[in-house]
């Protein structure tokens, strides 16, 4: 059941440039699914909206979670300075998150670029399958790399070629001979779309994480739509909502 | 203590509604708060055909509101009766549906098709959206415009007829006039304020559609102005939106003159904004001794 809640913060740390790393005591914890987020309310009346947020980790007794996120503006400004013991409203659980039993028994890969890295360990974590993670990274801060570890061969692109393969993560499947039967990604809309292509190229499927402004987080606002090659069910205008049909998509079912 | 208002003959529990374009069609937020407990659930605008809508981004934040450029995407009237209708009529709630078109003729379809249904108990005509290029606004600009498309819908209409008026104007009196002489029998205000917002880090602008709808609590003291000016100008009632977050605000438009408000952009930031609403004017009207809601109506 989605709800807005209180929350507490229970530990916070820059993990990176501009990247934070925050556990948030909250019950929706219990019905979190990985590729699912969460709204983080700024306390500032001036900045309103929800902010989303994805879900990067679920502790084990379901009672808190994990969200690493990039300081974008005002809201993820104001979230930086949040300290431990502090209260904050929070919104979810949110979306329809990755489904984990499609890779079942699987080779896959398991890709996240920039931002779009932390949403991909839960479901390191949670999965069942042969996994390939294949992370992309700006530079040599490389944030969560130990943590992915745990769960399967970590492959690491950097633009800068400072650790690993130099460029992308398409770059690093290629350098490194991978193969999958099915892809999970979640990042930046260039390497969706080239995770798109390769998935298509290659007969695979493979289910992407998209993003968009959004305003209610809840599918009422339609402010959040993506283009959709078969007609919604929703609208029936080929406008799928990202925050409520998604935000994962099979990357057939999607312009993008 | 008595909350119940009146509007056109329609009578409603209380006088908290939903804002056009910000609560679905109340599915969504049905998970969050009970719709019966609200006066109304006025509904996402809906068209004689699907509408697409406008691309990517349609939302952006600005200081104290936001600013959307949705463009009515809509299912068209065939979904939205086979769907949306059956689910509200669940609810003892009043249904008021939102219509827009781009042409009288698309206004006058949808308005047919919906005097089939008794459960709708008022209809609203958006000649107000500033976020589609045809049709919408333009009826809502000059008033024999709006005298015009009024008067051909009150024509058709078996449902009392609400026009939704934008602030975009430069005498919100002289709008309100052509629409209560046209026959309207009620005005809803006020549709977003149009508005910029420009990305200096990317250099473009923050909406696809370059300009959007301003909405949210920036703009409440606007809309209350607006409503009070309407008040004075009109006999018909008007149901005052714009920026309400809380029932002191929801209070601000009553006495400014309004029989009822709507709930809009705050829905977004508190999905329990509506019966919040409810409950605050309650207790208000318990604080005060207020017999009857509709004894705050106007009293400024």
């Amino acid at each position: 059941m989605k709800q807005k809640v209180k929350a507490r913060v229970m530990e916070q740390k820059q993990i990176a440039p501009a990247i934070y790393d925050m556990w948030i005591e909250t019950e929706l914890a219990g019905q979190a699914r990985p590729g699912q987020f969460i709204c983080i309310y700024p306390k500032d009346k001036s900045t309103l909206l929800p902010r989303p947020i994805s879900i990067c980790e679920v502790r084990e007794d379901g009672k808190a979670l994990r969200v690493v996120y990039r300081v974008a503006g005002a809201g993820t400004g104001e979230f930086s300075g949040y300290k431990a013991g502090d209260s904050i409203f929070v919104l979810g659980t949110l979306g329809n998150g990755f489904p984990l039993e499609k890779a079942k028994g699987k080779k896959v890969f398991l890709m996240g670029g920039g931002i779009g890295v932390p949403p991909i360990l839960e479901l390191a974590k949670q999965m069942e399958a042969d996994k390939q993670i294949i992370v992309g990274y700006r530079d040599d801060k490389t944030f969560l790399k130990e943590d992915f570890e745990k769960y399967g061969k970590v492959y690491i692109a950097t633009e800068d070629g400072s650790v690993g393969t130099k460029g992308n993560v398409m770059n690093a499947i290629v350098e490194n001979g991978l193969e999958a039967d099915v892809i999970y990604a979640c990042g930046p809309m260039p390497m969706l779309r080239a995770i798109k292509a390769y998935a298509s190229e290659h007969h695979i499927k493979a289910y992407i994480s998209l993003e968009e402004h959004m305003a209610c987080g809840v599918g009422a606002c339609l402010g959040c739509v993506v283009k959709t090659k078969e007609i919604d069910h929703h609208s029936h205008v080929h406008n799928a909502r990202i925050c409520t049909d998604g935000p994962v998509f099979e990357a057939d079912d999607v312009e993008i | 203590m008595n909350t119940q208002v009146t509007i056109a003959g329609v009578t409603f529990k209380n006088p908290v509604m939903t804002a056009s374009g910000t609560f679905g069609s109340g599915m969504e937020y049905s998970e969050f708060v009970d719709l019966n407990r609200l006066g109304a659930v006025v509904t996402k605008g809906v068209a004689n055909v699907p509408w697409p809508g406008n691309p990517t981004p349609r939302v952006a934040e600005v200081y104290g509101g936001m600013l959307n450029a949705i463009g009515l995407q809509n299912p068209g009237i065939d979904v939205f009766m086979e769907r949306d209708i059956p689910f509200l009529k669940q609810y003892d709630t009043k249904i008021i549906v939102n219509v827009c078109g781009k042409t009288v003729e698309d206004y006058v379809e949808v308005v047919e098709r919906l005097g089939e249904e008794e459960a709708v108990a008022m209809l609203e005509i958006n000649v107000s959206c500033p976020n589609v290029k045809e049709g919408a606004i333009a009826f809502g600009q000059k008033a024999d415009a709006l005298f015009q498309i009024t008067k051909e819908i009150k024509a058709k209409a078996k449902q009392p007829v609400i026009m939704k008026l934008s602030p975009n104007v430069t005498d919100i009196t002289e709008m309100s006039k052509a629409a209560e002489a046209a026959g309207a029998d009620a005005l809803s205000m006020i549709n977003t304020i149009t508005g910029m917002k420009i990305d200096i880090h990317r250099r473009k602008f923050a909406l696809a559609n370059k300009t959007g709808g301003m909405s949210g609590p920036a703009i409440k003291p606007v809309a209350v102005r607006m409503v009070y000016q309407a008040a004075h100008a009109v006999k018909i009632p008007i149901i005052g939106m714009g920026g309400i977050a809380t029932a002191e605000d929801a209070i601000e438009f009553l006495m400014a003159g309004a029989s009822a408000v709507s709930i809009g952009a705050m829905n977004f930031v508190n999905p329990y904004t509506t019966v919040e609403v409810v409950e605050g004017i309650e207790a208000y009207m318990k604080q005060y001794g207020v017999e009857n809601v509709t004894d705050l109506i106007g009293v400024v």
